[in-house]
């Protein structure tokens, strides 16, 4: 076998100070680590650490709101906690984690062994922890978090720090910081689009591909485009902020609601960043708990793709309180009527999969159906928004934090959840503990509509978003501490979760290599996924090409297991049926050459924070040091060898 | 249909056959274009909407009265900045050369023509970085009105690019001159030019949309 190494002809040596690291297991090797699975646990874990620290910002947020006149926060603290509540949750808990699962399982649903750029994918991990760190610093450092608002909208953030409407440091934070992790999921995007598009197995072919892969190639694609708008705009409020332009300066001619503008084009796309993650996710966890293929498969697929085109012409309908005018406003409250069409057809694909099937009610099938129900209740809301009299009414109202909750809590998260349960006998060859999962679901599925639900009911009553306190005798009260007590439901689900996770990992029910009885390539293969993943690269042959290998339908259409079928020559091919994660012991997996474990993405990374300190401050000198390591670690990165030869 | 025919009809193609067995080489891709190829095209396609954006900016604020000073429009060197400009263009020749001199083995004109794109390009921001001060001087600043924040930050962001553009070929003109880079190499100097004919794109629609254009 050719290797990269014939072709390099690169003897092993040091760059710089620092010698290739060789360990693939340890706690060091975590930092150099070039393989998308650990990887991908390491963007869970943050993650899942930044979904704690957002929501214990959100329980803050409900016990101040849980009577009138609350008197827990100042009003600047609340607009610190509900600005980087909003920003933790969009920036550093729903896109990561749907990173983490695209990382962990796009490889394994195409049957490639590592995603096409390894290293780069290690930045994205760095980058975006790097970010998340960075923008909670400024709690420490700035004077203040971030308070205006998770979109930061002009003038109140881009007016000058001596001028200024806000105070501290905290816009400034807030713009380095998502610049900083747009960068990061920049390159994971262009990883993931080039990982799909090259490095499928013979035979899986585009339409033969897994939804949750197709999701998450729509996703990478809108990623790659919005990204870059907002960035523009960000640099945009920076240099009004700190070089005194006139971007957003109204008395100079400048035009706040291009930032509006600017940043709806990327935040749209970004709510369908969020959510088509978890649509793969049910897409996937649907047939297999039916028993039966995905309804309209094509049909799912194109309507993902309608959505990703047609999510770039939908953005003005944040924007209709702004007066932008009859025909400006009419046209996108047509494009977003129209939205909900593919929208409500992939919702009738899920219904129609689960049709007749033999149903099994397990935890991630619950987290799937809770998606389907919650998620159609914050489309519909959602949609309420095309009528512009409705949405004139309820812009900035609670109603509005009600809906997207339905959308992104009830969807996404939901979404999650479900992938969570689902996938983790992949990873940790036992499940997570079933009557655990289901009170975890139950009481989330209690709590989450205990805190949403009545939140329609006061934004219909006029109580306004981003409100520190509310007078009593509104008519509020009572549903506001319904929402409080709603929350910390949702908390005490969530610490089931944990310790489900953490109970599970070691005492779990210890499972085999398929224990859904799942239909796509990942179950293949042992519990835990060996590094390498496929020993044999799989040819493919149909859709749930694994499930045709075990099943067959009679005359009469029943299915019938092939007595010599996948499955089996799963069990034999793992030998024990877990695996033992080195391959080694099989005499298999030798010669397949990993790529080899860098620091230098790590590297790479460090400097990105010390030039967003020298940004925030203005110390140029210390962008100067913040460069080195980038420059470093860039030639460095680009003169290794991705694998290094073996010796 | 004709015997020839069917037979044509029924024999795939020599690549569609190749790429059939592209597990067995590890560099083939299922589409047959290398993943750095797509990486670098797909950078240059985000890259596209960060500039739109700058460049939406500045011509939705065009004209518009306010701030003090001049306007971008009212002091530009047109025929300085289109010297500068067809330098730039000319650097995408090169560049062009470059990438046929190493896929001919030839390294002393690969040598000459990076040195001689990255030298272009120096010319290039060496003009820009002239202009600018020529700007400050008659009162155009970031500050003074709208024109000077998005004429100085779309100039200068594209500036920047043009900067990395630079280092990137002396860091391959540092590499050819250690004899370094090979034939087999020609793909890093390919990815290099892609970068650079795009930042020569992006050049010719900014300085027909932002100079040439009358208000």
């Amino acid at each position: 076998m050719t290797t990269v190494t014939d072709v390099l002809e690169v003897p092993a040596r040091r760059v710089g100070v620092l010698r290739r690291p060789k360990a693939t297991t340890g706690f060091w090797s975590w930092f150099t680590t070039v393989d998308h699975k650990k990887i991908a646990i390491m963007y869970a874990t943050t993650a899942l650490a930044f979904f704690v620290i957002g929501g214990v910002e959100a329980l803050l947020l409900r016990v101040q709101l849980y009577g009138a006149n609350g008197t827990l926060l100042t009003a600047s603290q609340y607009n610190e906690l509900f600005t980087m509540h909003g920003t933790t949750m969009v920036f550093l808990m729903g896109m990561p984690l749907a990173v983490a699962f695209g990382n962990y399982l796009i490889p394994l649903m195409i049957g490639a062994r590592d995603v096409a750029f390894p290293r780069l994918n290690a930045f994205g991990y760095w980058g975006f922890l790097m970010g998340g760190i960075f923008l909670y610093s400024s709690f420490l450092l700035g004077g203040s978090a971030p308070n205006g608002g998770w979109f930061g909208y002009t003038p109140l953030t881009s007016t000058g720090l001596d001028r200024g409407f806000l105070p501290g440091h905290g816009p400034d934070f807030w713009v380095v910081g998502l610049v900083m992790l747009g960068i990061a999921s920049t390159t994971g995007a262009i990883n993931f689009i080039v990982t799909i598009i090259n490095m499928r197995a013979p035979g899986m072919t585009l339409m033969r591909m897994p939804v949750f892969v197709w999701m998450m190639f729509v996703v990478a694609f809108l990623t790659l485009f919005a990204m870059p708008i907002v960035t523009a705009a960000l640099i945009m409020v920076y240099f009004d902020r700190n070089f005194a332009t006139n971007f957003f300066v109204a008395a100079n001619g400048g035009e706040p609601l291009l930032y509006q503008h600017l940043f709806w084009l990327f935040g749209h796309p970004e709510v369908y960043i969020l959510i088509l993650p978890g649509m793969g996710i049910v897409s996937e966890i649907l047939p297999v708990f039916s028993r039966k293929p995905l309804f309209g498969y094509a049909v799912v697929v194109f309507s993902g793709i309608a959505i990703g085109f047609m999510g770039w012409g939908v953005w003005v309908h944040h924007m209709f309180a702004t007066g932008l005018g009859p025909v400006a406003i009419s046209a996108f409250a047509l494009s977003t009527m129209i939205i909900a069409v593919p929208t409500g057809v992939k919702i009738f694909n899920w219904l129609a999969t689960t049709w007749r099937g033999a149903l099994r009610l397990t935890t991630p099938m619950l987290f799937a159906l809770g998606f389907i129900a919650m998620f159609t209740l914050g489309g519909l809301s959602g949609v309420l928004h095309s009528i512009v009299p409705a949405d004139t009414q309820q812009t900035d109202t609670y109603f509005v934090v009600a809906h997207f909750h339905y959308v992104l809590f009830g969807g996404l998260v939901f979404g999650l959840f479900g992938g969570f349960y689902y996938w983790f006998p992949k990873l940790y060859a036992r499940k997570l503990d079933e009557r655990l999962g289901k009170l975890n679901f139950w009481t989330i599925m209690i709590g989450f509509n205990l805190t949403f639900f009545p939140m329609h009911f006061v934004g219909l009553l006029g109580m306004p978003r981003r409100t520190y306190r509310y007078d009593s005798g509104l008519g509020w009260e009572g549903m506001n501490q319904i929402e409080t007590i709603g929350s910390f439901v949702i908390a005490f689900s969530v610490l089931i979760f944990f310790v489900n996770v953490f109970y599970s990992k070691t005492r779990g029910e210890a499972v085999g290599p398929d224990p859904w009885d799942g239909r796509t390539l990942e179950w293949t293969i042992p519990s835990p996924p060996p590094e390498y993943n496929f020993e044999e690269i799989p040819e493919v042959e149909s859709i749930d090409d694994f499930w045709h290998r075990k099943y067959t339908e009679d005359e009469q259409g029943r299915l019938v297991r092939l007595p010599s079928g996948g499955a089996v020559a799963v069990e034999e091919r793992t030998g024990d049926g877990h695996g033992d994660g080195h391959g080694e012991g099989h005499g298999e997996g030798h010669g397949i050459h990993m790529p080899s474990p860098s620091y230098f993405p790590l590297v790479v990374a460090i400097g990105l924070p010390i030039m967003g300190y020298a940004a925030v401050f203005q110390m140029w000198w210390l962008a100067a040091v913040g460069a080195l390591p980038v420059l470093y670690g860039s030639y460095a990165w680009a003169i290794e060898p991705q694998t290094e030869p073996e010796t | 249909m004709t015997e020839v025919e069917a037979e044509v009809a029924v024999t795939p193609p020599h690549d569609i056959q190749h790429t059939a067995h592209a597990p067995h080489d590890p560099h083939a891709t299922a589409t047959g274009v290398t993943n750095t190829k797509l990486a670098i095209w797909m950078f240059l396609a985000s890259d596209c909407l960060f500039f739109g954006a700058f460049i939406s900016a500045y011509l939705l604020y065009r004209g518009r009265p306010g701030g003090e000073g001049p306007t971008a429009a009212e002091i530009y060197n047109i025929p300085f900045t289109s010297v500068t400009s067809f330098i730039l263009l000319m650097s995408s020749l090169t560049m062009v050369l470059a990438l046929a001199a190493i896929m001919r083995g030839d390294y002393r004109r690969l040598r000459i023509w990076l040195l001689a794109t990255a030298l272009f390009g120096s010319v290039f921001i060496g003009g820009q970085v002239f202009e600018f001060t020529e700007f400050y001087r008659e009162g155009l600043t970031l500050s003074s009105n709208l024109s000077g924040s998005t004429f100085f930050v779309l100039t200068g962001f594209h500036g920047a690019h043009v900067t990395i553009g630079i280092i990137w070929l002396l860091s391959l003109w540092g590499l050819a001159t250690q004899g370094k880079l090979s034939v087999g190499d020609s793909e890093k100097v390919e990815i290099a030019g892609l970068y650079w004919h795009f930042v020569d794109v992006v050049w010719i629609v900014i300085f027909t949309m932002v100079y040439l254009i009358p208000q």
